[in-house]
């Protein structure tokens, strides 16, 4: 039993089997990772570069976290200092440290699409750790892993994805996988930031107001509004669109059910999500953290199998 | 003779013979578990451990016995998957199956129970996922069938059910279920 693809580009490439080997595998290393030892020698042949060409605090370490657990050897790059800035391009970096013999690539980049071509370039396995607006797939993995840790499985639940969703690569990665495992998906954010044609494209359904998907929602999944990527004007302040859109507790109370509030970080405080709520029992953010560490180990151990195979 | 193995695959297999048939496989269990029991009892100190996934049904089969024998006697019986030490990772992927220690095996007697042992390096690998656990002050090992001869790794049974010679390209597969048997059969690459 495997994957049946070489690299993890995207939810996009995954069949729900495919989803399910991780997911399952990844239950596993969750029970590794309470272990008084907390590594397995599973790896220990394999050297792996995290490339990051894009800031990231919780990926990264949960990334290089990882890969120590599985006795890997890693080269950690980051795009500031290096020779990127004296114009050296992304496949000659990448080839430039693969003939030092790395076997496996993570990588984050601000372009949509950077993985895929490094792939059809290079000999490693690529691990995308979040490609410009189009996928971070590890993060829809984590969260389909603590959705169904907490509600015992992903079909059929009503998953209501909140906020920016016009630059998120976390919402497409999580619209492709809750789909591909038979959850239902609502979308919901002012319009400016919700894709067009979402809707069609995804056969999801599309809501702008956001009381209206909590109470039809089980799970929300609270976006980051991304300011970095934003270039023109999409909603007036950030204290209107936490006025309009925020998850708040007096939002919460007015329920008759209760809904798991997850958000991928960082958490813009008092934006799309009150302080109250992100700390609070229903909040769910520290879990996918803790997550995160075990889906990474079985991504990156289900794919190691595959680089003799070039 | 087609056969489903459960998640592992289904294969067309040649069965040759039977080693062990029903109430001889009974047999062979019981006296393993008595021969435990003269060693062990009243297993105050000692923890049993079924190396995933074949290992399991034989050492819940022996823990099922031993507490008919022993009722009210509290056995510490854990799984232990072995995946993540395999040395053969890079050949075959394998997907891992459920580790669980609800106990803590730190100075304790382990007893490891697994369905075959054959080149060893089954045992090398849940050597090394055990240490990971904790630093017990005994480790053993229970055996019901024994492919002798075939040792790659220096590591011999403390309790064997069974010891059989054969070839390379055959396959031990114990039975556990209604039709339960230990069978010998032709696994060509």
């Amino acid at each position: 039993m495997q994957l049946s693809t070489k690299h993890l580009l995207g939810i996009r490439d995954l069949s729900p089997q495919d989803i399910r080997i991780i997911l399952d595998t990844a239950t596993q290393f969750k029970e590794v990772l309470q272990r008084p030892i907390k590594k397995v020698p599973s790896l220990r042949d394999v050297t792996i570069v995290n490339l990051f060409y894009e800031n990231s605090t919780r990926t990264r370490i949960s990334f290089e976290l990882a890969e120590k657990r599985l006795s890997a050897d890693t080269i950690n790059f980051t795009s500031s200092g290096s020779s990127v800035s004296k114009g050296e391009t992304l496949l000659d970096t990448v080839n430039n440290i693969l003939s030092m013999k790395v076997d496996m690539v993570v990588m984050r980049h601000s372009a949509s699409g950077a993985p895929h071509f490094l792939s059809r370039h290079i000999p490693a396995v690529i691990v995308n750790a979040g490609d410009g607006i189009n996928e971070h797939p590890t993060q829809a993995l984590l969260d389909a892993l603590s959705i169904q840790e907490k509600l015992g499985s992903l079909e059929g639940r009503r998953v209501a994805i909140i906020g920016d969703i016009m630059h998120s690569r976390v919402a497409l990665s999580n619209i492709h996988l809750l789909k591909k495992m038979g959850a239902e998906v609502m979308v919901a954010g002012p319009p400016t930031l919700i894709p067009k044609h979402i809707k069609a494209a995804f056969d999801i359904k599309v809501e702008h107001d956001v009381k209206k998907a909590l109470a039809w929602c089980e799970v929300a999944n609270v976006l980051r509004i991304q300011l970095e990527r934003q270039n023109q004007v999409l909603f007036s302040s950030l204290r209107e669109y936490n006025l309009a859109y925020g998850i708040t507790r007096k939002l919460l109370d007015g329920l008759d059910h209760e809904v798991l509030i997850m958000h991928p970080g960082p958490i813009n405080r008092g934006v799309e999500l009150d302080s109250d709520v992100a700390d609070s029992g229903q909040s769910i953010i520290l879990d996918q953290v803790e997550n995160g560490v075990a889906v990474r180990m079985a991504v990156l151990y289900l794919l190691s199998g595959k680089r003799d195979n070039t | 003779m087609r056969m489903n193995f459960g998640y592992l695959c289904t294969t067309i297999m040649n069965e040759l013979t039977t080693i062990l048939d029903k109430d001889q496989l009974h047999l062979t269990l019981q006296r393993l578990s008595h021969q435990l029991i003269e060693n062990h009892h009243p297993f105050k100190d000692t923890c049993f451990i079924g190396i995933q996934p074949r290992g399991v049904p034989v050492s819940d089969y022996i823990i099922k016995y031993l507490s008919s024998l022993y009722p009210g006697m509290e056995l510490q019986y854990g799984k232990l998957d072995i995946t993540f030490y395999r040395d053969d990772i890079r050949r075959q992927l394998h997907v891992p199956s459920e580790t669980h220690l609800p106990f803590s095996i730190e100075n304790k007697k382990v007893v490891l129970i697994d369905d075959v042992l054959y080149t060893g390096r089954t045992i090398r690998a849940a050597m090394d996922a055990l240490l990971d656990n904790g630093r017990p002050s005994k480790v053993e090992l229970c055996i019901l069938v024994d492919r002798r001869y075939s040792r790659q790794l220096p590591i011999q049974p403390d309790y064997c059910g069974k010891a059989i010679d054969s070839f390379i390209t055959q396959k031990v597969k114990v039975l556990l279920d209604d039709d339960a048997r230990v069978v010998l059969y032709d696994y060509p690459d």
